[in-house]
């Protein structure tokens, strides 16, 4: 057996031992991140040795170092894609599409005519076939990220539209009555109770489109676009059999995801703190 | 201060009219601690919500402070006590005690002024900045009872506020609530299903019975206005009682036909 392989047993064997430890030690004050930290670090490990002891196609499966060769080496190009797919495509598309359904639900909300004509609408949207709609908005909007945008927008409109609608239809009746008991305005109502009390579905909305936003902006780039973008980089990368630059992409992606994920997270707890379900 | 007439109130439900309120009258003036007394389904509540103009009544005349109740709701003559305290969980007690303030479009410097005199008011010092679910039940309502006195309305309409409460911290509250109608002049309209909390607070007390919901007698009790719990042994605490019961009792063999 080769000593690759060998290692890679020793190295499974080894994680899982520390993790016997760890769980039976089951102190209070150990970091949180110990625990995923060591898991991801085997992980790379066994992959690696795996990659090598097997002698694996680096098409099929470049190891974890040689994909953070290709990514250290191309910091200029992934920092070009990454802006023009998730800062300007994703983000933009983010800020507008979920603006939009939010100011929606609070005219859903106001206007009670509204939802019979506009939930169905938006149902209809979100159930276009992104495939389908990508090489139109192209067409469009154009090869630059203001298609990707688009096709944001038509993403994550709906899942947002609907949170929002369902936070506000969430009526505490003894609050309300006893804004009206103070008489308050339908605006003052609507700052000082409806929207805090909506807010934990607000959150709900936000993360759920944050990767729906991720997804929609990198795969609408495979119908059409400029000579730059995560999607663009990917499907031509795959073209040349450059999967390790592929795999540098993906990993841009994750990493991207996991921290906007993580930010609208983190506001969500400082902000919904008083919910039960931020309670333990 | 408050007059109503003849009021009834029937709700439109699935299983057919329900009769809330029947020919209600009643005189509230100024000053008074009147209480609502009777079984669930009497319309107590829905009588005070009536006042408050949370509910209209289906024919008969409501004159609040010389306002119909809706003129009276909209001037902000009265603060109202729900049975659940109901404080916004995003606030802390100065903030809910300060939300009709902000509402009402306040000064800053005056709200933070009424919300300090509210706070020593219900004696909840050192909480202000507390959220309402770090604090005890009876905490809860006394901040829910400081938010209705914070604004200046001459009447309090209060929804069993002490429901909720075990019987230790409902006297407490009610020795409390006294000492505060005395200091303050507030005419007062409390909801309670308890006999001697009624019997306690009250200088005048409403009994009620149910289905239709109707006001069976009114005691304008001899007790004196400043009292302390010990009042419950005298023998005039207990004769009043006394006829509190048989009116209740009196309300439901009427249920019979």
């Amino acid at each position: 057996m080769n000593i690759f392989l060998f290692l890679f047993f020793i190295i499974w064997l080894g994680g899982w031992w520390i993790n016997i430890k760890i769980s039976k030690f089951n102190d209070p004050n150990l970091p949180r991140f110990i625990v995923p930290s060591l898991f991801g670090m085997v992980i790379l490990l066994m992959w690696e040795l795996a990659v090598i002891g097997l002698q694996i196609n680096p098409i099929l499966l470049p190891a974890p170092s040689a994909i953070a060769l290709k990514f250290s080496r191309s910091l200029d190009i992934l920092w070009i894609d990454f802006v023009q797919t998730l800062i300007k495509g994703a983000l933009s598309g983010y800020i507008l599409g979920c603006g939009a359904a939010f100011l929606t639900a609070i005219a859903i909300d106001k206007f009670n005519f509204l939802k019979r004509g506009l939930l169905p609408l938006g149902n209809f949207i979100s159930a276009l076939p992104i495939v389908g709609m990508a090489p139109i908005f192209v067409m469009w909007f154009g090869f630059d990220w203001q298609s990707k945008c688009a096709i944001v927008v038509v993403m994550v409109y709906f899942p947002m539209l609907v949170n929002c609608v369902q936070g506000l239809e969430l009526i505490d009746p003894n609050r309300q009555d006893l804004m009206r008991t103070y008489s308050a305005s339908y605006t003052q109502t609507l700052i000082k109770l409806r929207l805090p009390s909506a807010l934990p579905f607000i959150f709900n909305g936000l993360k759920i489109c944050s990767t729906l936003a991720l997804i929609g902006a990198i795969v609408a780039e495979f119908f059409g676009s400029p000579i730059k973008g995560m999607g663009f980089r990917i499907s031509s990368e795959v073209g040349r059999f450059a999967l390790d630059m592929v795999w540098a992409e993906i990993f841009v992606a994750a990493i991207a995801g996991c921290l906007f994920y993580g930010l609208i997270a983190i506001i969500e707890k400082r902000t919904t703190f008083w919910h039960p379900s931020q309670q333990k | 201060m408050i007059s109503v007439s003849d009021v009834n109130l029937t709700f439109e439900t699935n299983d057919g009219p329900v009769n809330a309120l029947r020919s209600v009258s009643l005189e509230v003036n100024e000053g008074d601690f009147v209480s609502f007394i009777g079984p669930s389904g009497c319309g107590k509540t829905t009588l005070l919500r009536v006042i408050a103009a949370l509910e209209t009544p289906t024919d008969g005349k409501v004159i609040v402070n010389n306002m119909t109740p809706d003129e009276a709701r909209k001037a902000r003559e009265y603060g109202y006590v729900f049975q659940a305290a109901g404080l916004y969980p995003w606030r802390t007690v100065s903030g809910n005690i300060k939300l009709p303030l902000e509402i009402m479009g306040y000064s800053a410097s005056e709200k933070e002024d009424r919300t300090r005199k509210v706070i020593d008011l219900v004696e909840l010092k050192g909480f202000e900045k507390k959220f309402p679910w770090q604090l005890s039940g009876g905490m809860q309502q006394r901040a829910s009872i400081a938010r209705a006195l914070a604004f200046d309305a001459n009447i309090l309409l209060m929804d069993e506020p002490f429901g909720a409460l075990d019987e230790i911290v409902r006297d407490r509250l009610n020795g409390e609530l006294l000492n505060l109608w005395g200091r303050t002049d507030k005419t007062i309209c409390f909801v309670t299903h308890s006999i001697p909390e009624a019997v306690f607070l009250s200088t005048k007390i409403v009994v009620m019975s149910p289905r239709p919901g109707r006001i069976t007698d009114v005691i304008e009790s001899p007790l004196p206005k400043n009292r302390d719990l010990n009042i419950r042994d005298s023998q005039e605490f207990i004769k009043i009682a006394q006829r509190v019961r048989e009116g209740l009792k009196a309300g439901q063999t009427e249920d019979v036909f």
